[in-house]
């Protein structure tokens, strides 16, 4: 029985078989309709997050699935004192796989262990959130149709992004990813994953607080929100994500084929002028993340 | 000063100076019921000053909390006053319950049950870091 807590507990040809099967759904999409007749999703979020559960609500009823749980610790058993353990093992008795997201670091490993079904990390606090990668992934596959050799430039929060640490994690079990790392100097990328991923596998990248002259080198732009509670001074906060505003004008000098990527939710750090053009990728970033929980639910459930 | 030489039991031998204490509290060394004998500041012709740990019975050690504390330690195993074994240490790939999460958004400190788990992710910098949330743990050398 397999889960997936962290984006590296896949290898890189199950992110390939994930991305065939995804492919096929979105080329097929009756094909898949009743493969997940009889299961049931269970999604435990003991913090709200209507995007992802919604995501996964969608794609189990796409499969042909039922959907049970709830949305807020406070409407759970973990709201009487409840132990992760307990809480998983009770629900592994109704449901045949879990997306469980926790407000603490860590809650899903905990839950993978205890449960006789598999477990998904729907986001475990600021630490991981390997589904989110898996909707980067497809988007970027789907717009480059591959991950080597491109040149990928992260831009905004590289300190506290755990979509931009996944990402990174996930590319660099790739050839010739160079990454442009985007950022103020209070929010760069922290040290550890310089070190123990980009140098030790020893990809090109620099850093850089300039947007526009990384620009025009770029294959994709992912962008992320600079957070305000994230700074001490209000007046270093409204420089800093004045910045990084994008705007048409920065995207000038941009590659024609460029992919502009974003997590979502955006707090004004892309324009909306920007929605309309061609290179903006971030709301079918949202329709493929659902197209490849559906198919990473199919792979845990091992549906053929 | 001398120190009776043991018939069976181990001798935990190039204790880096002044960690002998710290060994003998993890490995509940004054539970035994046997001699335990700790000798500090030692010389040495590798080390300059050693310590050593002799304990009067053949029991099992974890070997992986002395990997940790002291990689560069030494196991001598001895059976009617031979040296049957010598086992070399190396920082081992998981240690459980010795290094202790301090990251206050880490389920392991909100759910006081669950076992706090250490992995070595970086072997050349001796680098831990817990299974659940990433944090780099200190080894106790680098506090």
């Amino acid at each position: 029985m397999r889960s997936l807590i962290d984006i590296l507990d896949l290898s890189v040809d199950e992110i390939a078989s994930l991305i065939r099967t995804a492919d096929d759904i979105i080329a097929n999409p009756a094909k898949y309709a009743e493969k997940c007749r009889g299961k049931k999703l269970a999604t435990l979020f003991f913090e709200p997050s209507t995007r992802t559960r919604l995501s996964f609500e969608a794609a189990m009823y796409e499969l042909g699935g039922h959907v049970i749980g709830f949305s807020e610790a406070m409407s759970s058993s973990a709201a009487k004192g409840e132990s992760i353990a307990d809480t998983v093992r009770t629900v592994s008795c109704y449901a045949d796989i879990i997306a469980m997201r926790h407000p603490k670091e860590g809650a899903p490993l905990v839950a993978s262990r205890k449960s006789w079904v598999p477990v998904i990390n729907a986001g475990d606090g600021g630490h991981n959130h390997p589904t989110q990668t898996l909707a980067d992934l497809l988007t970027i596959h789907r717009e480059k149709g591959r991950f080597s050799g491109l040149t990928v430039g992260l831009c905004g929060d590289l300190k506290f992004g755990r979509t931009v640490h996944s990402l990174i994690s996930a590319l660099s079990r790739y050839e010739d990813v160079r990454f442009v790392l985007i950022s103020p100097d209070e929010l760069v990328l922290p040290d550890y994953i310089k070190t123990d991923v980009l140098q030790r596998g020893g990809f090109s990248f620099y850093e850089t607080t300039d947007l526009e002259a990384a620009m025009p080198e770029l294959d994709i732009l992912y962008m992320t929100r600079v957070q305000r509670e994230r700074f001490f001074n209000e007046a270093d906060y409204i420089r800093l994500k004045d910045s990084y505003i994008l705007t048409p004008e920065k995207l000038v000098n941009a590659k024609q084929d460029l992919a502009i990527m974003h997590p979502l939710p955006r707090v004004g750090e892309i324009t909306g002028a920007v929605d309309d053009d061609p290179r903006a990728c971030y709301f079918k970033q949202v329709l493929y993340g659902k197209y490849m929980r559906m198919a990473l639910i199919l792979m845990l459930l091992e549906v053929a | 000063m001398i120190i009776d030489s043991i018939k069976n039991g181990i001798v935990i031998d190039h204790i880096k100076a002044g960690r002998s204490m710290e060994l003998y509290n993890l490995l509940h060394l004054d539970r035994l019921k046997c001699s335990v004998a700790i000798i500090k500041n030692a010389p040495s012709e590798k080390m300059g000053r050693k310590d050593i740990i002799k304990i009067d019975e053949e029991l099992s050690v974890d070997l992986d909390v002395l990997g940790y504390i002291d990689p560069g330690a030494t196991v001598n195993i001895i059976r009617d006053g031979v040296l049957v074994e010598k086992r070399h240490l190396e920082l081992p790939e998981q240690v459980e319950n010795v290094i202790f999460c301090k990251n206050p958004r880490c389920i392991v400190t909100s759910e006081r049950e669950i076992p706090h788990i250490f992995r070595l992710t970086n072997r050349e910098r001796g680098v831990y870091r817990c299974i659940y949330c990433d944090t780099a743990g200190k080894r106790s050398e680098e506090e």
